[in-house]
């Protein structure tokens, strides 16, 4: 090999880099008979003298070890294999005392644990898939690593042979000598370098195929966390709901029924005393005129009105002009998104940028406004002081809460000294394009 | 004066027809939807559209999109626009060709009917009214910012209400100083904000909003 930038050493380094992750996990194929010896003891065990403790530990050591080969099927193969698992039951403690594991009650907590968690792992069907890997990925997967290797090594003895006193097995029954003898090792070795990739990905299939979650379970996990929205959604409406009802009762609704009664005063001041009738109707006027505004407020907090009258873009510039922040608005959308979408991302980045001025201390911000892939973007970046941690700020989770409600994800980068950077996305389509000023 | 007026309740807009016609305007036209307002902008070439920013058929911003047309056939075409919230955003596009001839108020200020008729006449001579909520929220928008930090608190009053589109009289009026000294705390702003002093009421309105707006005039 010639120097370090040669194309050809450059096309080789993916085959080569495949080739040491094989070399790893074919390393690493002992340690996976000794696993599904490890589970079949188990299960004999088991089954057989009923020590279930000794299950209980292959159990989680089946489970660190299909933990480390999920991981390397998404870090090394780019084949993502998400945990099948399913949560452990929490034990509840009865007003007597007792532990209930969901199943049975028990006296005794240790005892109780135990009892919750054979079941736990008993019941979730991702323990048998792990344990079928266990007792089959020294074949299977093994099989898979180790071919290319072996490929080369038996390309590489080839090679070898004018070295060699005897021709090797194999290569004995090939008539070829002088000038053609290296052929068939080169053939091998270029064949194992061009499987390594292939292989490498098909591991991870298999990997994914016994390891990852089922059709099943993927759906059973889903409808877990839609019910889990649907729940936040609906108390947070039913919150909302309630505040603004307090605020027409306490706000405009008195205010009404001031001036009803000011107006009631002025019926009968109005030929005793025009004078002071005419006080008590400014003061009317007055109340109407705070009634209006605390009505517009309510509104604005409700459905904004530059984003019912002109969209996301619009409604965020306009927000822009109303913080005490310098804030820089770039939008490329090529279209509206719905409606409750728009609210959703509209209400975040107001959010964001109320942060940025209350706790970050911030002067200028950033908004940047896209859509691609079907994916609406915002971004909110700020020259605060950072700092900003999702686990303590309501807001943060209010945020959360509102964009989960579309499969939105809020991810936030604020390292303390700041600048604080909060992404947003939703998943969505963008309907009826439209010019929009940029 | 001939009046083209354009509001979609109609409770609010036989109220304004009948406050127009009873400080002697002629009210040419009322209508309730973008497309007529813009048929009888075309049609009677008024001296001042009266618009409400929310009309049919959509019930966005049509009142507004079709004035900021209209002004831009014919530009200075005085448009008094009225709405139930008033936005810096629209405020910025109305005042943003510079020819004079607008005013962005809220729904209301119709309650103060000689006020209301004043800006009418303001705003049809050539003037700027803006809303007081306009002016408040862009002073407090701006707070930080070095130059405004400079002005007194005074200063500070003066310049909003040179905002509303008043004259320094008016402004003597209301603070209850004398001419004088309201001349000597405009000049005073004009110096610490850099701007050329100017004694043209429309164009100090201008210059005022567009400093505050952050895009210093040339």
């Amino acid at each position: 090999m010639s120097s370090p930038q040669s194309p050809g050493v450059r096309a080789l380094r993916p085959a080569v880099q495949a080739l040491g992750r094989l070399a790893v996990l074919t390393v690493l194929i002992p340690a996976g008979v000794a696993l599904g010896v490890l589970v079949v003891l188990a299960a004999v065990l088991w089954c057989g003298l009923g020590l279930f403790p000794f299950a209980l530990l292959a159990v989680r050591l089946v489970r660190s070890a299909a933990e480390a080969a999920r991981r390397a099927a998404g870090h090394w193969s780019q084949v993502p294999v998400p945990s099948p698992y399913r949560p452990r039951p929490a034990l509840e403690r009865t007003l007597h005392g007792w532990f209930w594991t969901g199943h049975d009650y028990h006296r005794n907590r240790r005892f109780a644990s135990m009892a919750r968690n054979l079941r736990w792992i008993w019941n979730d069907p991702a323990t048998w898939r792990d344990n079928l890997w266990a007792v089959t990925d020294p074949l299977v997967g093994g099989g898979i690593t180790a071919a290319p290797l072996l490929l080369i090594g038996y390309g590489l003895y080839g090679l070898a042979q004018p070295l060699l006193p005897a021709p090797g097995p194999g290569y004995d029954l090939l008539p070829l000598d002088g000038a053609l003898a290296p052929l068939p090792g080169l053939a091998l070795v270029a064949g194992g370098l061009a499987l390594a990739r292939p292989a490498l990905r098909l591991h991870a299939r298999w990997t994914r195929a016994l390891l990852g979650p089922t059709e099943r379970a993927r759906l059973a996990r889903r409808v877990e966390q839609l019910t889990e929205i649907r729940l936040d959604a609906t108390e947070a409406q039913a919150a909302e709901l309630r505040r603004i009802e307090r605020d027409l009762h306490d706000g405009a609704q008195a205010r009404l029924v001031a001036v009803s009664l000011r107006l009631g005063a002025v019926a009968a001041l109005v030929d005793r005393d025009p004078e002071q009738a005419k006080r008590v109707v400014t003061d009317a006027q007055e109340n109407v005129t705070a009634a209006l505004q605390e009505l517009r407020d309510l509104v604005r907090g409700i459905h904004p009105p530059v984003l019912a009258e002109r969209g996301l873009a619009e409604g965020v510039r306009a927000l822009a002009l109303d913080v005490p922040l310098r804030v820089e608005v770039r939008t490329a959308l090529p279209g509206r998104a719905e409606a409750p979408v728009e609210s959703a991302v509209y209400f975040a980045v107001s959010e964001a940028l109320t942060n940025a001025v209350k706790h970050g201390g911030a002067r200028c911000a950033t908004v940047e406004l896209t859509h691609a892939a079907g994916l609406l973007r915002a971004e909110v970046s700020d020259d605060g002081g950072g700092g900003a941690d999702p686990g303590r700020g309501s807001g943060l989770r209010g945020i959360q809460r509102r964009l989960a409600v579309f499969d939105g994800t809020l991810t936030l980068s604020s390292p303390p000294g700041g600048p604080t950077r909060l992404i947003m996305e939703i998943p969505c389509v963008l309907s009826s394009p439209r010019t929009s000023s940029c | 004066m001939r009046v083209v007026l354009a509001e979609d309740l109609v409770l609010l807009r036989d109220g304004l027809e009948l406050l127009l016609s009873a400080h002697g305007h002629d009210v040419v036209a009322a209508v309730e939807s973008g497309p007529e307002l813009a048929a009888a902008l075309a049609e009677h070439r008024p001296d001042i559209a009266v618009v409400d920013v929310r009309l049919p058929p959509t019930y966005s911003d049509e009142g507004l999109q079709v004035a900021l047309a209209a002004r831009r056939e014919r530009p200075g075409l005085p448009v008094l626009v009225l709405s139930q919230h008033v936005e810096q955003l629209y405020a910025r596009e109305l005042i943003a060709d510079g020819t004079g001839g607008v005013g962005y108020l809220l729904k209301d200020r119709v309650s103060k009917a000689d006020q209301f008729v004043d800006a009418v006449h303001t705003v049809a001579d050539g003037g700027t009214v803006m809303d007081p909520q306009v002016i408040s929220r862009l002073l407090a928008r701006n707070a930080y910012d070095q130059p405004l930090a400079l002005l007194t608190p005074r200063e500070r009053d003066v310049l909003a209400m040179m905002a509303e589109g008043r004259s320094n009289a008016a402004i003597a009026g209301r603070l209850h100083f004398s001419e004088g000294a309201v001349s000597k705390h405009t000049s005073n702003i004009f110096a610490k904000l850099g701007l050329g002093a100017s004694d043209d009421d429309n164009r100090r309105v201008l210059a005022v909003l567009a400093y505050l707006d952050g895009t210093r005039p040339a």
